[in-house]
């Protein structure tokens, strides 16, 4: 999946540049922040481990295989910034050392690969864990979800770079259904390696699955022989980080969903081009949602039909967001209540978050 | 010299309980006199990784204190600790990070500040010291384990430590590599302090042993003598090797060659 | 990848290509390829006029063409997508061996072969000159941030360490008769993925505790220096130079 110089033009290969310049800045200030002075030999051997990670084959059926990606796993295991950071060392070095992807075009395969991944993945995990049950079931749904996503909306945003600096003319509207399919196809494959990867890593070490903090057990001091709760600590990285990863969540979906749709909506989605082939459109005039402002994802009183498709996916994904949000709004105040009484009984706290 | 009388290595009443809870030390007294070589031994779970990460402040906030060469382990003079304090890890993958020898060596020094010539000079003598001068500008991953364990004594080296204190330095060496690291080790003029398991090579090196069981030392003495301990040996899960006789094979010392 | 002195594509030598600072080495390959980048598809000459740079610098740094090819099968599912686009791009059509083929997509093919090749081509060359650790000082001397290269030197030292264990991991399984067939087999495959996340881990934590054992505080010791003189300079700029001559040229011409 890496791309050669010369496929994306130089302006817009510029300006992919300075977007991962920018992710990368902000992985090192991020990194920094979680990891203080470890951040060097932690991120570097994660980076290792991410490149040999994808030097592991896995077999899909006779002769063929496929391998792991790895920015969700990165984004996962170890936070979106360390995730970002190792992700762009592994690309830099491999256009470096192995002239796999083109130098040109370093700043389009990292955001790509490294970003887009990674904030999607991690995104979408983060918001499933906190609207999910606390339980490690949850965790494996939320991995699963969340890097199954993370593949095709990488393909996405490789075709919204194409669309705006692509130098051939195959047609946005092909390039998108091909590269979408495939990816999600391949997104299955990512999914379902990343989520047991997680699952192994959670059985052994869950202090070390950076996306589950919080889901430890209770500590326990040893005082005179007995065992005693320690007092909960609140988990600051984690909650301090919430908002951002939320709103950059929001607005690569909110981008992404007016991108696709716009394109998208050129070509009749196949159903319907089915439905008007045989003629079966008339008898579904009396649909009920037809008068709705959003039917057939357009925007009606906008006239021209990519825009309104454009506009109806952003203004989609609005409002699934405002309800996701108050969903989670919901559950967190419950359980921030909850929260509360954990400094008079941190045990009763401990059953009523796992029974929320 | 007044400085001389003053131990290399002193440990009053060390305790530590890991964040997660797990008390791993409970009152540790140890003192070592300069110029000594001792041997601390103990079962696996028995503290003793602890106690190593103390003597250079990683680890630090649990009861008791350390002092290197009359300084305290404090936070206001972690730098010259880590200067004093020289630790040899386990797995000398994990001591050489750097991408050649000579910049390994080097790490300690530079980040103490040194540059240069004379730079240059403590490394040469450092690798000298553990005889791995041709290999300074290999990078440590072609060397065979035995070659990267010395060049790990020689990263430490180069620091000038008051004490050296070496993890489990016989593990995984081949016979001929052991015997070397034990000639270089027995070359070596400054207070060692070795972390083992590995019975006879404490025996062979250290005149003296302390055992560490259950986060507190149990016993201190002659190596000679606490090996010949049947009962202390069985009671703290240290067992020696088949048909090993402690007290049949006086200790090996450099005149007896 | 060899950690310190070698990698996979590195060819030992002592040409003047050799010889020149990396930083050096690294910036004339990218001017080159962004040269490259932007040189007009329609000027077809200025293409193998590259090539033949390439072909100069490649036999000054004595590195055979057989080795530079051979590398170029990483370009293979962008050649499969080039040649794809005669027959999915829209416009005027022509014959081409008896198939109807579209022009504009023979273009697009043309451009992305193109430039795409010449692309690998100069990172190869690049990456057979230039030491492992060479290149590490020569992207931080480009003012690349001191953090990101300790990142990826630490990589590059463990990126052998980690494959080894992985490899060791392999055989183990295949030692207990197992042999990974198919989808199957991708859990106890994910299991060795996460033992060997955990491995490295904590393997970063033990070589963070023995940087803080020999005093390291968050920046590494500056050891080894690389400079470049004018001379220098100016050897590395005669590519990127002579490239931008052709470019110029292929825009008015």
């Amino acid at each position: 999946m890496h791309v050669p110089d010369g496929f994306i033009n130089a302006p817009v290969s510029a300006a992919a540049g300075l977007v991962a310049a920018g992710a990368v800045a902000a992985g090192l200030r991020g990194a920094r922040r979680e990891l203080d002075e470890r951040t060097a030999p932690l991120a570097g051997l994660v980076a290792a481990f991410i490149f040999a990670v994808q030097m592991l084959n896995f077999p899909v059926a006779a002769g063929t295989s496929g391998h792991l990606l790895g920015g969700a796993l990165a984004a996962i295991l170890v936070g979106p910034y360390t995730g970002v950071l190792c992700i762009a060392v592994v690309l830099l070095m491999q256009g470096v050392l192995f002239a796999d992807g083109g130098l040109t075009a370093l700043g389009v395969n990292i955001t790509v690969m490294g970003v887009v991944t990674v904030v999607v993945a991690y995104g979408l995990f983060r918001g499933l864990v906190m609207v999910l049950p606390r339980t490690r079931r949850s965790v494996t749904i939320a991995s699963f979800v969340a890097s199954l996503v993370s593949v095709p909306a990488a393909a996405a945003a490789f075709t919204a770079i194409y669309a705006i600096g692509g130098t051939t003319d195959v047609p946005v509207p092909k390039v998108l259904t091909a590269m979408v399919g495939v990816h999600v196809l391949i997104g299955i494959g990512e999914a379902v390696i990343t989520t047991a990867t997680v699952g192994a890593v959670i059985a052994v070490r869950p202090d070390l699955v950076y996306g589950a903090r919080g889901l430890t057990a209770p500590l326990k001091l040893r005082v005179g022989g007995e065992l005693i709760d320690a007092p909960t600590a609140p988990v600051a990285v984690a909650a301090r980080s919430t908002r951002k990863v939320w709103a950059t969540g929001l607005v690569t979906a909110l981008v992404l969903a007016g991108f696709v749709s716009f394109y998208a909506s050129a070509s009749p989605d196949g159903l319907e081009k089915v439905a008007a082939d045989q003629g079966i459109d008339r008898k579904a005039e009396e649909h009920a949602v037809k008068d709705s402002p959003l039917a057939d994802y357009g925007v009606s009183g906008v006239t021209d039909t990519r825009l309104s498709g454009g506009l109806a996916g952003t203004i989609g994904v609005g409002a699934t967001v405002a309800v996701g949000t108050g969903v989670f709004w919901a559950v967190r105040r419950r359980r921030t209540e909850s929260g509360a009484d954990s400094r008079t009984d941190s045990r009763t706290a401990s059953r009523t978050g796992e029974s929320v | 010299m007044t400085l001389s009388f003053v131990p290399s290595l002193d440990v009053r009443g060390l305790a530590y309980a890991y964040p997660d809870g797990h008390q791993a030390l409970f009152g540790v007294d140890l003192t070592v006199e300069r110029g000594e070589r001792v041997a601390l031994l103990g079962p696996n779970g028995a503290g003793k990784t602890t106690l190593v990460l103390h003597l250079n402040g990683i680890l630090t906030g649990g009861a008791g204190t350390v002092t290197v060469a009359g300084l305290p382990v404090e936070k206001a003079n972690l730098a010259e600790i880590r200067r004093r304090v020289g630790i040899v890890f386990q797995d000398p993958d994990d001591q050489l990070f750097m991408p050649t020898v000579r910049e390994d060596v080097a790490f300690g020094p530079a980040a103490a500040g040194l540059r240069g010539p004379e730079l240059e000079a403590v490394v040469r003598k450092a690798l000298a010291r553990v005889g791995m001068e041709q290999y300074a500008d290999r990078p440590p991953h072609h060397l065979s384990f035995g070659q990267r364990r010395r060049v790990a004594v020689a990263t430490v080296l180069a620091m000038e430590p008051e004490i050296l204190v070496l993890d489990e330095p016989s593990s995984n060496l081949d016979p001929a590599s052991r015997r070397e690291l034990a000639d270089i080790l027995r070359s070596l003029d400054v207070t060692v302090l070795m972390v083992t398991h590995d019975l006879p090579y404490a025996l062979e090196l250290c005149p003296r042993a302390v055992v560490l069981s259950d986060g507190v030392i149990v016993a201190d003495g002659p190596t000679a003598g606490l090996l010949a301990d049947a009962e202390l040996m069985r009671r703290h899960r240290l067992e020696l090797p088949f048909g090993f006789d402690p007290t049949a094979r006086p200790t090996r010392n450099p005149a007896s060659h | 990848m060899g950690a310190g002195h070698a990698h996979k594509l590195y060819r030992h030598g002592r040409s003047p290509v050799h010889r020149l600072p990396p930083h050096c080495k690294l910036a004339a390959v990218f001017c080159f390829v962004v040269v490259v980048v932007s040189t007009p598809r329609e000027a077809v000459w200025a293409f193998g006029a590259y090539a033949v740079l390439l072909g100069a610098v490649a036999a000054v740094a004595r590195v055979p063409a057989g080795f530079v090819l051979r590398r170029l099968v990483i370009e293979i599912p962008f050649v499969a997508f080039a040649f794809l686009m005669p027959f999915v791009v829209p416009g005027e059509q022509t014959v081409l061996f008896g198939v109807s083929v579209s022009v504009p997509g023979l273009w697009d093919a043309w451009n992305v072969l193109a430039k795409g090749t010449l692309g690998v081509a100069a990172s190869v060359l690049l990456a057979a000159t230039t030491e492992l650790r060479a290149l590490l000082l020569g992207l931080q001397r480009l003012r690349l941030p001191p953090l990101l290269v300790q990142i990826a030197s630490f990589m590059i030292r463990y990126g052998d360490v980690i494959t080894g264990e992985m490899r060791r991991m392999s055989i183990a399984r295949r030692s207990r008769g197992f042999e990974a067939r198919g989808v199957r087999h991708w859990g106890v495959l994910a299991k060795s993925a996460g033992a060997l996340f955990i491995r490295s881990y904590e393997r970063g934590e033990r070589v963070h505790l023995a940087m803080v054992s020999r005093g390291y505080a968050g920046s590494m010791p500056v050891i080894d220096e690389v400079t470049a003189s004018r001379a220098q300079w100016s050897a590395a700029a005669v590519l990127p130079c002579t490239a931008l001559l052709i470019c110029l040229l292929g825009w008015t011409l």
